[in-house]
C-alpha cells in the first residue's frame, strides 16, 4: 500500500563518522555491499513502501552522489510531481550554510510547505538495514504520536553522537538522553523518524522563533514529557555505519546468508547501473565466501572479500578479508589481508599489505601502490 | 524547418526461431538470453546507439510480448529520445486491408510511414539474431563514398559452409555483379550478414514495386537484393572483419556463448569502448560459497554458488548447491541445480529447477548434442536426461 508520505534524506549528517571515505564524498554516497551506496537503503525503502517524492538534503562534496543519482530513473524516482529533489544549502549574504539539523531543516520549509502528503519520514544515511515504512507510520497513527522515532536494541555504542530512548511499556519515551555514558543495551535512535508534515512545520516555526539551535537537544530531549514521542522498535538487521572499523564489519557480515536474505531477499534494493559485462572467473582463479559484483576479472585468489564493480584481480594473487571498491586493479603476486580499498585504486605486481579487523589498512580514492 | 533524422534503422525482431526449439516456445529469437546477462536483440541496438543512430524501429511479429516488455520504452540503450528513439512495430489493421508480415521486405514495407516520419536519407535494415559489435557509421560512410543504391555487409566464412548463406560476388572495387541466396555450388565464401544500408529514395520506390508484384515472395534476399542488381542500380559489399555469428540454433548460439568465455575470448562483452547496454537484473552482487570451485566461466549478479562450475555461464540469480556440477553449460536466470546435480554440455533457459543428484546432459564427446531444458521446467530427482534432449516440460523420469 503506497503511504501518503514525502521523505527527507540527510546525505552528510554523520560524514565525520568515516572521515576516510567522507572526504570526497557525502556519507550517501560512500560504497557499501559490493554494489551500493549507503543512500541505496533508504531510499529503496522508502520507494518500496510507495513513498514517490523524496528532498535529498546536502550540503558540501556531493557531487559523487548527484552522479550516483543522476534522473533518479533507477530508483524509480524520475517523476513528474516529485521524485528526486535535491536541496543544496540556502543561504543568502548574511547567512552561511546551515550548521546542524535544525537549521537544515529551516531551510528546506518552502519543499515542505509546497508538498501535499501528510507524514514526513526524514532518514540519514549512516544505516543499512530493511526497513517496512509504512508499518512504521502505521504504528505512528495508532499512537496519534506527534513523533515515531526508530531504534535499534545496541549494546556498548560507540559512536561520538546518538541518541538513546527510554520507553514505557506503551511505547512512549519517557526519557531521551544524547550520549548517555556508561554502557549496557539500548534503544538507539537509528536516524529515521517519522511525524506529520504540520506538525514538523509548526516545531520548525516555533524553534526559529524560540531561536533554538538544535533539533535532538533543544526540541526533542527538552520536550519529551510534552510531545508524544513514540518508540518503534526494529529488530531486524540494522548495520550502523559508525567508524571505519564498523563499516569494515558491516560489509563482511554481508558473507552471512541470513543477513544477506533479509536485506536482498525481495530483491529490492535499488542502486545505479553501470551497464558492466557479468564478471569473468579465468582458469586459475579460486574464489571462496565471498560477495562478487559485475565487471570484476579474477584470475587470482579470492577469499572472504567483498568485491566492487569492475574490480581486476591478477594472476597469483592472494585477497583476504578485504573490502576492495569499484575499478580497483591489482596485479599478479599481490596479497592483501584485512585492506579496504577506495575506488580506482591500483597495487602493482608483488606488493604485500595487510591490516587486521581493529584497524584495516585503509588505502584512498585512485591511489597507485 | 522539418526536423529529420540522415539514418533510421529497421530491425527485424519478427522471427520464430523454430530452430532453437524449446527456448522459443513462448518468446521470440531476438528475446532469448544470452551471455549470461544480454539478450540477442541487445547487440544491434547497442550496435546503433554506439554508432549514433538513435531511431530504431523494431518489428516483431512472433510472440511478441517479452520482447515488447524488455525494450519497453528504450531507456536502458539511450533510446528514449524525444525525438526518434526506439520504437515497436507490429502488423496493424489499415482501412483497405490489415495482414502480418509476409516477408523481410513486406515488414518493412508496412511501416513506410514510419520511415518517413523522420525523412531519412539512408535506411539502414537489419536483423535480430546475430551476435556481432560492428560500427554502422563506418558502414554508412562507405555506403556515401562509393555512392552505393545499397550496400550489404559482408564477411568471409568458410567456403563448405557458404552455401549455408546469401553469397555475394564482387568485382575489385567492392561492387555486386551477383547476388546466389544459399547456393549449392558458391562461387565466393562473401556471405551477406543480413545487415543493408539504402539510400531510401530507392529503397522505398523497390519496395513499392516488390509490393506491386504478385509473383514476389516480398522478401529482401530473394526479391528486392535481385531486382535492384537487375535493374543496375549500384551495389556494394562492405567488408566486415570481427566477430559474428548467427544464433539461430541451438549449438550455434551454444557456441557463441562459450565464445565470451578465456583470457582472450573470441567476442568480449567487456570492452568499455563499446559498451553493451541491457536491462539491468536487480540482484545484489553474486555470492561464492566456502565449498565452491568456479574455472573458466562467467558467473551474473544474484547468483549464490556453492558447487562446481566449469567452463560455463551462469545468468542472474542462478543457484548451484553444495556438490553440483555445472560444466560447458548455459544457465539462464533464476534456475536452480540441487545438491549432488549434475548438469553438463546444457542449456537451461529461466527458472529451471534440477531437482537433487538428476543428471542432464552427457560430456560433448560422447554425447548426441547439447541437452536443452526449456522454460521453468523441473528436472525430478535423480532422474537422467540425456544428451541431446530437448524438453519442455516437467521430467521426473519414464
Amino acid at each position: 500500500m503506497a503511504v501518503s508520505a514525502v521523505g527527507v534524506i540527510f546525505s552528510n549528517i554523520h560524514d565525520e563518522n568515516i572521515p576516510e571515505l567522507s572526504r570526497h564524498r557525502t556519507m550517501a554516497s560512500i560504497p557499501f555491499g559490493g554494489r551500493y551506496r549507503l543512500i541505496d537503503f533508504a531510499l529503496s525503502n522508502m520507494v518500496n513502501s510507495g513513498i514517490t517524492t523524496v528532498g535529498l538534503v546536502t550540503k558540501y562534496n556531493y557531487q559523487s552522489l548527484i552522479d550516483h543519482l543522476g534522473s533518479g530513473k533507477d530508483w524509480d524516482l524520475a517523476r513528474k510531481d516529485g521524485g528526486i529533489i535535491l536541496l543544496p544549502p540556502y543561504s543568502d549574504e548574511t547567512d552561511a550554510p546551515y550548521s546542524n539539523r535544525l537549521e537544515a531543516l529551516k531551510g528546506i520549509t518552502g519543499f515542505l510547505n509546497r508538498r501535499k502528503e501528510d507524514y514526513v519520514v526524514i532518514s540519514d544515511c549512516d544505516g543499512v538495514a530493511r526497513m517496512d515504512i509504512a508499518d512504521i507510520i502505521r504504528y505512528h497513527e495508532e499512537k496519534r504520536a506527534d513523533i515515531t522515532m526508530v531504534t535499534h536494541r545496541e549494546r556498548d555504542i560507540n559512536s561520538n553522537y546518538f541518541i538513546a530512548l527510554s520507553p514505557d511499556e506503551t511505547g512512549r519515551v519517557r526519557d531521551l538522553q544524547i550520549n548517555p555514558i556508561g554502557s549496557g543495551d539500548v534503544n538507539l535512535y537509528v536516524n529515521v523518524m517519522v511525524v506529520s508534515r504540520e506538525f514538523l512545520l509548526n516545531i520548525i516555526k516555533d524553534a526559529i522563533a524560540h531561536g533554538l539551535s538544535s533539533f535532538g537537544r533543544d526540541i526533542l530531549a527538552k520536550n519529551v514529557d510534552t510531545l508524544r514521542i513514540y518508540d518503534y522498535d526494529f529488530d531486524g538487521y540494522y548495520a550502523g555505519v559508525k567508524s571505519l572499523k564498523s563499516y569494515f564489519k558491516h560489509n563482511m557480515e554481508l558473507l552471512n546468508k541470513g543477513i544477506r536474505d533479509e536485506l536482498f531477499g525481495a530483491r529490492d534494493i535499488y542502486t545505479k547501473v553501470r551497464d558492466s559485462a557479468p564478471t569473468k572467473y579465468f582458469t586459475g582463479a579460486e574464489v571462496k565466501d565471498s560477495l562478487i559484483s559485475d565487471g570484476c576479472i579474477i584470475e587470482g585468489r579470492v577469499e572472504n572479500c567483498i568485491l566492487f564493480r569492475g574490480v581486476k584481480v591478477g594472476k597469483g594473487s592472494v585477497i583476504k578479508n578485504s573490502v576492495i571498491m569499484q575499478d580497483t586493479v591489482i596485479g599478479s603476486g599481490v596479497h592483501l589481508d584485512c585492506v579496504i580499498t577506495d575506488k580506482n585504486v591500483v597495487i602493482r605486481d608483488r606488493r604485500h599489505l595487510s591490516g587486521c579487523e581493529e584497524l584495516p589498512y585503509f588505502i584512498s580514492k585512485g591511489r597507485m601502490i | 524547418m522539418q526536423r529529420k533524422k540522415e539514418c533510421v534503422a529497421m530491425l527485424l525482431a519478427g522471427g520464430q526461431g523454430s530452430r532453437l526449439y524449446a527456448l522459443t516456445n513462448n518468446i521470440a529469437k531476438p528475446a532469448v538470453a544470452f551471455g549470461a546477462k544480454y539478450r540477442i536483440i541487445d547487440f544491434p541496438l547497442s550496435n546503433c546507439i554506439n554508432s549514433g543512430i538513435d531511431t530504431v524501429g523494431v518489428l516483431t511479429q512472433y510472440q511478441p510480448l517479452e520482447l515488447n516488455e524488455y525494450i519497453g520504452n528504450g531507456q536502458p540503450w539511450d533510446l528514449d529520445r524525444a525525438f526518434g528513439g526506439v520504437h515497436i512495430l507490429s502488423p496493424y489493421q489499415g482501412k483497405k486491408k490489415s495482414s502480418w508480415y509476409e516477408g523481410t521486405a513486406n515488414a518493412i514495407y508496412q511501416n513506410m510511414s514510419f520511415m518517413k516520419m523522420y525523412n531519412p536519407e539512408y535506411i539502414l535494415v537489419l536483423s535480430g539474431d546475430h551476435i556481432y559489435k560492428m560500427d554502422y557509421s563506418e558502414m554508412l560512410k562507405a555506403h556515401k563514398e562509393t555512392g552505393a543504391d545499397c550496400t550489404i555487409a559482408a564477411i568471409e566464412v568458410p567456403i563448405k559452409e557458404a552455401s549455408r548463406f546469401g553469397i555475394l560476388n564482387t568485382n575489385p572495387d567492392g561492387s555486386i555483379y551477383e547476388f546466389e541466396e544459399k547456393p549449392k555450388q558458391p562461387k565466393s565464401n562473401l556471405a551477406s550478414m543480413g545487415i543493408y544500408i539504402f539510400t531510401a529514395s530507392k529503397l522505398f520506390r523497390y519496395l513499392e514495386e516488390d509490393d506491386a508484384n504478385p509473383e514476389s515472395s516480398k522478401d529482401f534476399g530473394k526479391d528486392v537484393l535481385p531486382a535492384m542488381l537487375n535493374a543496375g542500380e549500384r551495389m556494394f559489399s562492405y567488408r566486415f572483419k570481427g566477430y559474428w555469428k548467427d544464433v539461430g540454433t541451438i549449438s550455434s548460439l551454444w557456441e557463441s556463448n562459450m565464445d565470451l568465455l578465456g583470457d582472450e575470448p573470441a567476442f568480449d562483452v567487456g570492452d568499455p569502448a563499446w559498451k553493451i547496454h541491457s536491462r539491468n537484473p536487480l540482484a545484489p552482487p553474486e555470492y561464492i560459497g566456502e565449498t565452491a570451485k568456479i574455472d573458466n566461466s562467467m558467473i551474473a549478479l544474484g547468483c549464490e554458488i556453492e558447487g562446481t562450475v566449469e567452463h560455463s555461464l551462469l545468468a542472474s540469480n542462478v543457484v548451484v548447491e553444495e556438490g553440483a556440477l555445472v560444466k560447458d553449460s548455459v544457465i539462464m536466470a533464476g534456475s536452480v541445480i540441487k545438491k549432488g546435480a549434475k548438469v553438463v554440455y546444457s542449456i537451461l533457459d529461466e527458472n529451471v529447477v534440477v531437482e537433487e543428484n538428476a543428471t542432464v546432459g552427457e560430456e560433448s564427446g560422447k554425447s548426441s548434442g547439447i541437452a536443452v531444458l526449456g522454460r521453468a521446467i523441473t528436472i525430478g530427482e535423480g532422474v537422467t536426461v540425456e544428451g541431446g534432449k530437448i524438453l519442455d516440460k516437467d521430467y521426473k523420469g519414464e
